[in-house]
């Protein structure tokens, strides 16, 4: 399990990371002009530590059969797995300011048969977690100790089909599956709780059967730990990581506007500038 | 002559092909669908039971496919294609992945059941998604043959399967072959029936009478519906002069509307579409139920008089 324990040295490397991840977001929906940037800041600590620390994977073999899974169920964040595929070595980081432009690779929501690295295909909400349940069968049949990860918002939960997905994994004994949700608090009509109350969120995921790790989603020793905690769960587990959406670019912070908007070529010039100089808060 | 619902004869044949096949997987959702019900008490490490949630059950047959596994599922075709329509196009054609829907209790001949449980508009549905290949045997022997076959089939695959006994049209020689049209009778050349499913037999007793009373038809089997054996529809075109398409199914969007988007592209010829009327269906007699849409065999004999007097 080492790739689970991690040193003060580790978090600073990761922070680091991070911040290129929210520079690479950011740059790469100004040139598509469009994206969703308030959703993939609020998940850059999260997939940084996956891609770059947790994650038993090989960019030089993108398909190997035992590789740990990460599916992005709320793909319209992909600009952060994107970019976190792009600087981890599964295709050139160059590619990432063609996001949403004809013929590329990268699609405006994940599509897993032009992505190297990426483990499935996304866009639509509440089904990412049955096909984790899927891949953590698959696992178990044939024996390998691989994990899947699968990142749900926490507005898409409200789909019924990902309750589908909870009650099979209980059902199952899927401990090798873990289900990460971003608390970000805001969906696209408003704040979460004001569109469909989806609390109380912790006790909903034990009802199901599962174990509940919460954890703060913007700090990576919290995030690390919280990782290192679910594996070692004898339950399919839920991480409950409370996040800012659009964390990282003060006027992005907490509002839905930035759900699915980008930025201007002077807001853009002001998102670098606070990333690069404040880092993580 | 025998006679066994193709379901059954399906589920027979891929339990007993799963004795010496160890290589495939099946997910259930708590439906009785065709005999796979024991899978699970004789292979339980290869059955994953879904409960009553179909959209699960299609998106955890993703999952299982986008990690090598050949991955059988079976549902009724009207959850399979409506509940989880989206699954089905999204996280099994559009990632391209090796899923093998088994759709049951296809078409009109469902009867008690009614409209809810019969599927009716699943051809259509599963037709128009980009990589999916569409069958539906006539009998039980097409039925244990197309089994087989789908043993070596890859990528998204929709089988239509019946609930009820039928009476067999093949020989135990036949030998399913995906994408290829089989012309089962050949009176003569005035006009040519194309039939996908379990109405082929009464297509051939149609084809029977009209041969007493002058009238010459090619009968063809049109299993695969997608992709289409377009070469087999324009000779029928060409060759024949006009077209009726037998699906039990509804006439909009199923095998007389793909058999139609060839003929009018390719070789416009008089065609006449029998299938449901553009209305669903219902509990009763599934003879009566034929009957009332004019896919009885005396209906078809009557359509086809007119389609020929349309030459």
């Amino acid at each position: 399990m080492s790739q689970y324990s991690f040193t003060q040295k580790d978090v600073v490397r990761l922070e680091a990371q991070a911040q290129q991840i929210r520079e690479d977001i950011i740059a790469m929906i100004h040139a598509a002009k469009a994206g969703h940037p308030g959703g993939s800041l609020s998940a850059v600590e999260m997939v940084t530590a996956l891609y770059f620390h947790v994650l038993n994977i090989d960019p030089q073999n993108p398909d190997w059969p035992d590789r740990d899974r990460f599916i992005l169920s709320k793909g319209h964040a992909c600009p952060v797995l994107y970019a976190c595929l792009a600087r981890r070595g599964f295709f050139p980081p160059d590619i990432l300011n063609t996001l949403r432009q004809y013929k590329s690779i990268l699609q405006g929501h994940p599509d897993m048969t032009k992505v190297p690295g990426l483990d499935m295909s996304a866009g639509s909400l509440g089904n990412g977690l049955s096909i984790g349940v899927g891949m953590a069968m698959s696992a178990k049949l044939h024996k390998q100790d691989y994990m899947t990860y699968v990142m749900l918002g926490d507005g898409e939960i409200q789909e019924g089909m990902v309750w589908e997905a909870a009650m099979s994994a209980a059902h199952h004994d899927l401990k090798n599956l873990t289900a990460i949700v971003d608390c970000n608090g805001v969906q696209i009509g408003g704040w979460t709780n004001d569109v469909m109350c989806i609390e109380p969120l912790a006790d909903k995921w034990r009802a199901f059967g599962w174990a509940v790790v919460e954890t703060n989603g913007h700090n990576m020793a919290d995030v690390l730990t919280a990782l290192h905690t679910a594996k070692t769960m004898r339950k399919p587990t839920a991480i409950l990581m409370r996040t800012v959406k659009g964390k990282g670019v003060s006027f992005m912070e907490d509002d839905p506007k930035w759900h699915g908007a980008a930025p201007t070529d002077e807001e853009l010039v002001a998102a670098i500038c606070q990333i690069k100089e404040g880092g993580i808060m | 002559m025998d006679t066994l619902a193709t379901r059954m004869a399906f589920g027979k044949e891929l339990l007993k092909l799963a004795e010496t096949n160890t290589d495939f997987v099946l997910c259930n959702a708590d439906t009785k669908t065709c005999g796979l019900e024991v899978f699970g008490k004789l292979y339980p490490e290869r059955e994953f039971s879904f409960g009553i949630a179909e959209q699960n059950l299609i998106g955890g047959a993703a999952g299982l496919a986008s990690c090598g596994n050949k991955v059988y599922l079976a549902t009724f075709g009207v959850f399979a294609s409506m509940r989880a329509c989206e699954q089905v196009r999204t996280f099994v054609c559009y990632p391209n992945l090796n899923v093998t829907i088994i759709g049951t209790h296809a078409g009109l001949q469902v009867g008690g059941d009614g409209a809810t449980h019969a599927a009716i508009e699943d051809v259509s549905i599963m037709r128009s998604l980009p990589n999916m290949t569409v069958v539906q045997p006539s009998d039980a022997v097409s039925a244990r043959a197309l089994a087989r076959a789908s043993l070596d089939f890859t990528g998204p695959l929709y089988i239509r399967l019946h609930r009820n006994p039928v009476p067999d049209v093949y020989n135990d020689d036949y030998v399913f072959t995906f994408g290829k049209a089989n012309t089962v009778k050949e009176y003569g050349a005035d006009m040519t029936m194309i039939v996908s499913g379990i109405l082929l037999k009464k297509a051939l007793d149609a084809a029977e009478i009209l041969h007493t009373q002058g009238i010459n038809v090619r009968v063809v089997d049109m299993a695969t519906i997608k992709p289409l054996d377009e070469a087999a529809v324009i000779r029928a075109a060409k060759e024949t002069g006009a077209v009726m398409t037998i699906e039990d199914h509804t006439v909009l969007g199923g095998l007389g509307a793909a058999v139609a988007e060839v003929v009018v592209q390719s070789h416009p010829v008089p065609m006449t579409l029998v299938g449901i009327q553009d209305r669903f269906g219902e509990s009763g007699d599934p003879e009566l139920l034929y009957r009332d849409n004019g896919m009885d065999v005396d209906s078809i004999v009557a359509k086809a008089k007119r389609l020929v007097a349309r030459k």
